[in-house]
């Protein structure tokens, strides 16, 4: 054992565990009747209790066996699973956390106890739910192979097989191909494979159940045995694996083998200070830097060799940025679990009935923006849950089925993420909206609005239409809380709604806030960097339309016109236009702007640097980034840019109108 | 040029005016416009050759400038611009001095153009004595001290000042 605090890694593991109980009971929740499930749920607890007792936690280890009493009942058919029951453990399951870490009230632990004898008895007085009618097959056939260090941690195979050998007439055969030569064994690890037939009426779950402890290490395979194979099979089996030296016999269960050990291995993961990250990545950075300086030199001189060395360098560096990049990507699947448990809760409290469908999990995305996005979807599937969707009897009279849907899904599409939260519930009622507004004093009683600036009203701080406060939301600081947090992000928020069918929330949200995809543009002699992600088109600007605009600073664009920046003149440059400006039209959401640049470069991928606190307060740009050569090159910001085109196009529009 | 080589002032003494025992200050000395400064060698983290640099437009004259320092972006300050005198154009002996500064309660990292780098070097607390109240150029709050060496007069600049200033400045605008 190292010399790390033994209870702060139970903690971790603890919470893993619990994370796994927590997801399986929720699962249970809507199929009941899943045995998988419940061996799941059971085999957290045990390994809860189990782990908590040998660290000390004795309290943990105490209450812990009284729920995993209660499942193994379940497992073993005793009882039936209720939706009672799995609410229960569900609670049961919070306080083991609050157990783990040492700040349990203990009278709530009697409470629960209390709560579950109950649900057990009503329980047991319920019907058991009809097991799937698997016609049970005459028998199986199976291989099993325990891992190497199974014995050091406390495996016994013999006990395995004797189990094995009380389901029914069982036929073992021992796979010795695997142990080494004598030189290289070690007498403590387990070589063995094991081919076993078992005939009789058996139930795959009560074969399974006796290797419950062992299961996610081994190698298992399993067949059903039909009748005709059985006897054959039988006698092949037996010749064919007592001549243990015949060549194929390895060869043939190799793939199936190493399919195993990947699955099992998928998993493995190791914990990293994101700290650590972060400076990798900056010496990565550097690296990239110093690797362009070093191919300008070897590309300037005669020397083949300096360059193809140079050349090698700079693969090799560029693989070493794309992998650096994605290292700190994370599936979204481990954000939108815990949402399950809110939805849960969410329907227990409201008495509505609310499903949450999730989609496009394995979408992945910066761990950092992974954790900031997690309130602002709080506050939004609370919001959805409360205010959209309906009671059951309210949705039953609107025609719709009882169960409000909350829709939860991540897309990926070019540099950016998609997370989109629809609910069918009733909609945002405008009318409730505009008149809260006016109240409010953020528009005046009769101003024409746009339907998305309308909506877009809800963002507005201090801003709740929830005609009753109640404990869920409705105190006015969720939605702008959640606009600035994705605002902060650099990401973008978008509303879209109909009455009576539901709302739909987009989150646009970068894929990683370390690095950006821009457009490398040159204004005078400076370059800057442009997010991608905002830019909709380049267009040209002529030097005649550029002269015939001078008073104006707008241009038609498909019949629709659009102001411009000049940041030649932003920037006080002082220098001559290019005679072939080009004008960089970006948008967030449907505002729109043009920036006059002299060049555009290209595109340029890089990582994302702050600036100091002397230039923080610099409105046009959000950050600075090195360039290939080195040199710094600011980036723009796009939302404030737009705000102030904005700003131009009604100035110009009221000096038209005056 | 790194500074924990060439100095060996207690770290802790890095971010106040620290005389050391024997009433001595060490110091980096170099030369703006023809006038030399001398800065606390402690606060000194490198000496670098003249890097490209990037304009921030909008950004106050004074730290208007950008350069990238080991992948961190760091302002570059030309402190004539403090003392109101001009800019001048870059020579082969231009160097940018890496400095960190605690300024309001963070420590912040800049570089200060220098024409030309001199010297480390120690100054006697006898040879230094305050700004006096007329007959100064500059503003005399920006001025630490002066010291009295045999080339001539070298001011100290009093940076946190300066850059608190500049900071207090933006936070206005």
């Amino acid at each position: 054992m190292s010399g790390e605090d033994p209870a702060a890694a139970f903690r971790i593991e603890a919470g893993e565990l619990l994370d796994q109980v927590e997801q399986g009971l929720l699962d249970l929740g809507h199929s009941l009747a899943d045995m998988d499930l419940i061996n799941a749920v059971f085999r957290g607890l045990h390994t809860l209790k189990g782990s908590g007792a040998m660290f000390g936690f004795d309290a943990l280890a105490a209450f812990t066996h009284h729920c995993e009493t209660a499942f193994d009942r379940v497992r073993k058919g005793q009882v039936p699973a209720t939706a009672d029951l799995v609410s229960v453990i569900l609670s049961a399951q919070d306080h083991m956390r609050a157990l783990v870490e040492g700040d349990a009230p203990a009278a709530e632990g009697d409470a629960i106890l209390a709560r579950l004898q109950l649900a057990l008895e009503n329980a047991s007085g319920a019907e058991i739910p009809v097991a799937e009618p698997v016609s049970a097959p005459r028998g199986w056939r199976l291989f099993f192979r325990l891992p190497a260090d199974a014995m050091a941690n406390g495996t016994n195979p013999l006990t395995l097989l004797d189990e094995l050998r009380e389901l029914g007439e069982a036929h073992i055969v021992a796979r010795t191909d695997e142990v080494p030569p004598l030189g290289d064994l070690v007498p403590t690890e387990c070589h063995i494979g094991w081919d076993v037939t078992l005939v009789g009426d058996i139930s795959r779950e009560d074969i399974e159940d006796v290797f419950i402890f062992v299961m996610d290490d081994m190698t298992f395979e399993i067949a059903a045995l039909d009748d005709a194979a059985a006897a054959q099979e039988d006698s092949a089996a037996s010749t064919e694996i007592a001549d243990t030296t015949v060549a194929d016999s390895p060869k043939t269960d190799e793939p199936a083998k190493a399919a195993a050990v990947t699955a099992a291995r998928g998993g493995e993961s190791i914990r990293v200070p994101a700290e650590r990250l972060d400076e990798l990545m900056d010496r990565v950075g550097e690296l990239v830097i110093a690797q362009s300086r070093l191919s300008q030199l070897a590309h300037g001189g005669d020397d083949l060799v300096l360059r193809s060395v140079s050349e090698e360098i700079e693969r090799l560096a560029s693989e070493l940025r794309d992998t650096m990049m994605v290292v700190r990507m994370v599936p979204v699947a481990s954000l939108f679990n815990r949402f399950r448990r809110l939805v849960h809760d969410l329907a227990n409290d409201t008495g509505k009935q609310i499903a949450l469908v999730t989609e496009g999990e394995s979408t992945e995305v910066d761990k950092t923006v992974i954790e900031r996005l997690f309130d602002p979807l709080v506050h939004i599937i609370r919001n959805s849950c409360d205010h959209g969707l309906e009671t059951a009897e309210e949705r039953a009279a609107a025609g719709k089925p009882e169960t409000g849907t909350v829709h939860l899904s991540a897309q990926q599409s070019s540099g950016e993420v998609l997370i989109t939260i629809c609910d069918d519930g009733k909609g945002i009622n405008r009318e409730r909206v505009r008149a809260k507004a006016e109240a409010n004093g953020l528009i005046q009683p009769g101003q024409v609005l746009a339907e998305n600036e309308l909506l877009s009203l809800i963002f507005h701080p201090g801003f709740s239409t929830a005609a009753q406060v109640t404990n869920l939301s409705g105190r006015g600081v969720g939605m702008d809380v959640v606009k600035r947090t994705i605002e902060s992000l650099r990401g973008s928020i978008d509303v879209a709604s109909t009455e009576g069918e539901g709302s739909t929330i987009t989150l646009r949200i970068p894929l990683t806030l370390a690095i950006i995809q821009g457009l490398l543009v040159r204004v005078g002699n400076g370059c800057y960097v442009i997010p991608l992600a905002a830019v909709e088109e380049c267009i040209e600007l002529s030097l005649e339309e550029d002269l015939r605009s001078r008073g104006r600073s707008l241009i038609n664009l498909r019949d629709r016109l659009v102001p411009f920046l000049r940041l030649r003149e932003m920037f006080a440059t002082g220098t001559k236009p290019d005679t072939h400006q080009k004008i960089v039209i970006v948008a967030i959401g449907n505002e729109r702007v043009g920036l006059v640049v002299d060049q555009i470069i290209g595109n340029h991928q890089t990582v994302i640097k702050s600036l100091s606190a002397f230039h923080s307060s610099i409105a046009t740009f959000s950050g600075a980034t090195i360039l290939g050569d080195g040199n710094v090159a600011l980036i723009l910001d796009v939302g404030q840019l737009v705000a102030m085109g904005q700003g131009v196009d009604s100035e110009e529009k009221i000096y038209a109108a005056g | 040029m790194q500074p924990a080589e060439v100095l060996d002032v207690d770290a802790h003494e890095a971010h106040g005016i620290s005389w050391s025992e024997r009433d001595e200050l060490e110091v980096l000395t170099f030369e703006l416009s023809g006038e030399v400064l001398a800065i606390e060698a402690i606060r000194v983290f490198e000496i670098l050759d003249v890097l490209v640099d990037t304009i921030v437009p909008g950004a106050q004259p004074l730290v208007d400038r950008i350069v990238n320092f080991r992948g961190k972006i760091i302002p570059v300050a030309d402190l004539r611009l403090a003392f109101g005198m001009e800019r001048t154009e870059r020579t082969v002996d231009s160097r940018i001095v890496v400095i960190e500064l605690v300024l309001d309660g963070e420590v912040t990292m800049l570089g200060l153009w220098a024409d030309r780098v001199l010297e480390v070097t120690t100054f006697a607390r006898s040879e230094c004595e305050e700004p006096p109240m007329v007959g100064m150029r500059w503003k005399r709050e920006y001025v630490r001290c002066l010291a009295r060496r045999p080339t001539g007069v070298t001011i100290v600049p009093d940076l946190k000042t300066i850059f608190e200033s500049v900071l207090l400045d933006k936070t206005l605008n």
